[in-house]
């Protein structure tokens, strides 16, 4: 780096203890661009090729599925599988549901990065660059889906999850998972489109499925749609989640630090000001005893 | 001005003898003093060495292999209480140069310096304790150089205030340091900064005290409802005012009988007549932050969450630590009752350390059935920071006139 580049970025360090840049929210104003995957479980028949292929493409835990028997109890994503099909009894029988990172418009793991390390591209895919990260876990801490996970056993570790296979979007290529399906279940496409076809889904057999799409609204809105044929909580969803957008929740409080950082200070040489009692013009001293110090003098 | 005032410092700097002389001072005074086998020394020494075995091994074979931290609970201990309650308790320095340098109080003038000392010390260990909890400190210096600056993160900005404050505070205490080297210029001119220092500091404090309650806001999902709000920040800042004043009143205590030997008495007003000051106006902190904690709680309609476990160990909190020892400050600071303020301290103390580890540990997925509980590795590592810091205390105010002017 020379002289000017760190003049420069010392600026923007000064500015950036500011003033908090727009957040995430303005990288919406072209959602046609972003792109996601629908799941419709009604579909799914539990066969679990989707784990299969991302741990062979990530290079991860390869489940056996014929006889590790894992269906019987819900798992969760780790950082050796990013995806798990978890099975469920519910109202209409047994369905199965693939869990992965949601991919939020408006991702809380990418606001909470203090180095945006976790960030979201303009593709859709929510990403971790590991030569920025500082292992704080603050994503994890902060994501309504808890899909960021650490790898606790390593001393360089890495904070892992889905990445909708970005590598292999910039090859043409669809997710692993999605060409792995083969009821079609999952369905890879631009968001907007996404959710017309399962608008449609519903419009075309309104007793087949619940009139709800997750994700359209939970948490301000996701990349990965999900239709169901039953109420999502029988299917392990939070429903709790609200919709709005989670760098919401922090966002007065950043946008309160400006004028605090100017408006305090002023207001303190105000008050030192006016609490001067007429006594010399000597500032207050770190003294402790102020007789022998005019001793000194 | 400023010119002249480098021009002083240069002067100084240049003086070849006078570097050498400080130079000889530093390397006789870095020389240990005092009897070696005391209690502290005893119990602290042991923890120290367990201590670092620990952190070799959490640093070759990684954080699981020390801590019981999971994707579940990915902040334990080493964060929930190192750092959010340490800052919390170290909120005295704030309070006091506040009171001091900007309102003019000359009635603390005379436990400015060991609390400033105590403010900076803290935010070292504590916030340095960081280091151990981040998966990959080798980059730690990632939000404050190069293309990384994570604007929209809370914790962008504490790592910022937190390395600002230090400075700061740092600053505030350098003429401590110039007067124990001897160096009157220096003294003189790092004097003359303490006004700003001190008003970078408070509003610094303002932020990260607060940002730290900021932290959880997204984790709203997560936490017991009883326990988030969208207030935290304020609710953070405010009660961090409370703490800190506990705290000089507790660590002046210890420091009153410990280092009694380097206290001189005389002038100034004496520590009880400081202690009841500092009472008063934790009680009134506290009133204020119980006030603010009942409103919420009734605008958020949470009655009936009470009658739940959740709901009372709420109310051990908010009642047993907050309203009664508010009440016990109020008592004691009328009826001139010493050991009730220290008592009402202690527990003001219990009851902020119990809030910081409610909203980040202990109310944090309180719906799940498996919980978090530190290992004994996390808690040897949290008191190795502790005792350091202690060590570190130590040293410092038996060389330099922290309790005392110059010698």
């Amino acid at each position: 780096m020379d002289r000017r580049d760190f003049l420069k970025s010392t600026l923007a360090a000064g500015t950036a203890a500011l003033a908090p840049r727009e957040l995430p929210a303005l990288e919406l104003r072209h959602p046609e661009e972003f792109v996601g995957v629908l799941v419709d479980t009604t579909r799914c028949i539990g066969c679990r090729a989707c784990e299969v292929a991302c741990g062979e493409t990530h290079g991860l835990l390869v489940p056996d599925v014929v006889n590790d028997g894992a269906l019987s109890a819900p798992r969760k994503t780790s950082d050796r599988q990013y995806t798990v099909v978890n099975r469920f009894e519910t109202d209409k029988g047994e369905m199965f549901v693939k869990r992965q990172c949601m991919h939020c418009h408006q991702a809380a793991c990418a606001s909470a990065c203090p180095t945006e390390a976790m960030h979201k591209t303009l593709k859709g895919p929510v990403i971790w660059d590991g030569d920025k990260c500082i292992g704080c876990r603050f994503c994890m801490v902060s994501c309504p889906f808890d899909m960021p996970k650490f790898e606790y056993d390593e001393w360089n570790p890495k904070l892992v999850k889905c990445t909708m296979c970005f590598e292999r979007q910039a090859e043409g290529k669809k997710p692993a998972c999605v060409e792995a399906c083969p009821t079609e279940a999952l369905l890879f496409g631009v968001q907007v489109d996404n959710l017309e076809i399962a608008r449609h889904r519903i419009y075309a057999h309104p007793d087949d499925y619940v009139h709800q799409i997750y994700g359209e609204h939970e948490a301000g809105g996701t990349g990965w749609l999900y239709l169901s044929a039953v109420p999502f909580d029988q299917l392990g969803f939070r429903t709790d989640l609200g919709r709005t957008p989670y760098p919401e929740y922090t966002r007065e409080f950043l946008y309160a630090v400006p004028a605090i950082l100017f408006g305090v200070p002023a207001f303190l040489l105000a008050l030192n000001a006016l609490a001067d009692k007429g006594e010399p013009a000597e500032p207050a001293e770190l003294e402790f005893d102020p007789g022998t110090e005019g001793g000194d003098q | 001005m400023s010119t002249q005032v480098s021009t002083q410092v240069g002067t100084v700097a240049a003086t070849a003898g006078e570097a050498g002389r400080v130079f000889r001072f530093i390397l006789d005074e870095l020389k240990p003093r005092g009897p070696w086998l005391t209690p502290f020394n005893v119990i602290s020494i042991p923890i120290i060495l367990t201590g670092l075995v620990i952190l070799y091994y959490r640093f070759r074979y990684g954080l699981g292999s020390v801590t019981n931290l999971s994707q579940e609970h990915p902040w334990g201990l080493w964060l929930g209480f190192d750092v959010v309650t340490g800052v919390a308790l170290a909120g005295g320095a704030y309070v006091i140069t506040f009171i001091v340098y900007v309102m003019r109080v000359e009635k603390y003038q005379s436990i400015v310096r060991a609390t400033v000392l105590n403010g900076f010390l803290a935010y070292c260990f504590y916030g340095g304790a960081l280091l151990f909890d981040i998966g990959r400190p080798w980059n730690a210096m990632n939000p404050f150089i190069g293309n990384n600056f994570g604007y929209a993160s809370v914790l962008f900005l504490i790592c910022w205030h937190f390395a600002l404050y230090m400075v700061a505070a740092f600053i505030e205490f350098s003429p401590v340091i110039a007067e124990w080297l001897n160096l009157e210029k220096a003294r003189r001119f790092l004097k003359n900064l303490t006004l700003a220092t001190v008003i970078l500091g408070v509003t610094l404090s303002l932020l990260h005290q607060s940002g730290l309650g900021a932290l959880f806001l997204m984790a709203k999902p997560k936490i017991h409802p009883l326990w988030w709000s969208q207030f935290t920040p304020v609710l953070f800042f405010v009660s961090s005012i409370y703490a800190g004043l506990s705290m000089i009143i507790f660590e002046g205590t210890v420091s009153h009988r410990v280092f009694r030997r380097l206290i001189t008495p005389g002038r100034h007003h004496s520590f009880d007549d400081i202690v009841f000051g500092l009472a008063k106006g934790a009680a009134v902190t506290m009133f204020v932050y119980y006030v603010f904690k009942a409103l919420l709680f009734i605008h958020e309609k949470q009655w009936d969450l009470i009658n739940t476990v959740w709901g009372y160990w709420y109310l051990v909190e908010v009642i047993g630590f907050v309203l009664i020892p508010a009440f016990m400050f109020a008592f004691g600071y009328r009826h001139r009752s010493l050991s009730i303020v220290k008592i009402a301290a202690i527990m003001a103390l219990l009851g902020v350390i119990l809030n910081r580890l409610n909203v980040s540990i202990i109310c944090f997925r309180w719906y799940e059935a498996v919980r978090y509980y530190p290992s004994w590795q996390e808690i040897t590592v949290t008191l190795m920071v502790i005792c350091a810091e202690i060590w570190l205390f130590r040293w410092v105010v038996r060389r330099m006139p922290v309790f005392s002017s110059a010698h």
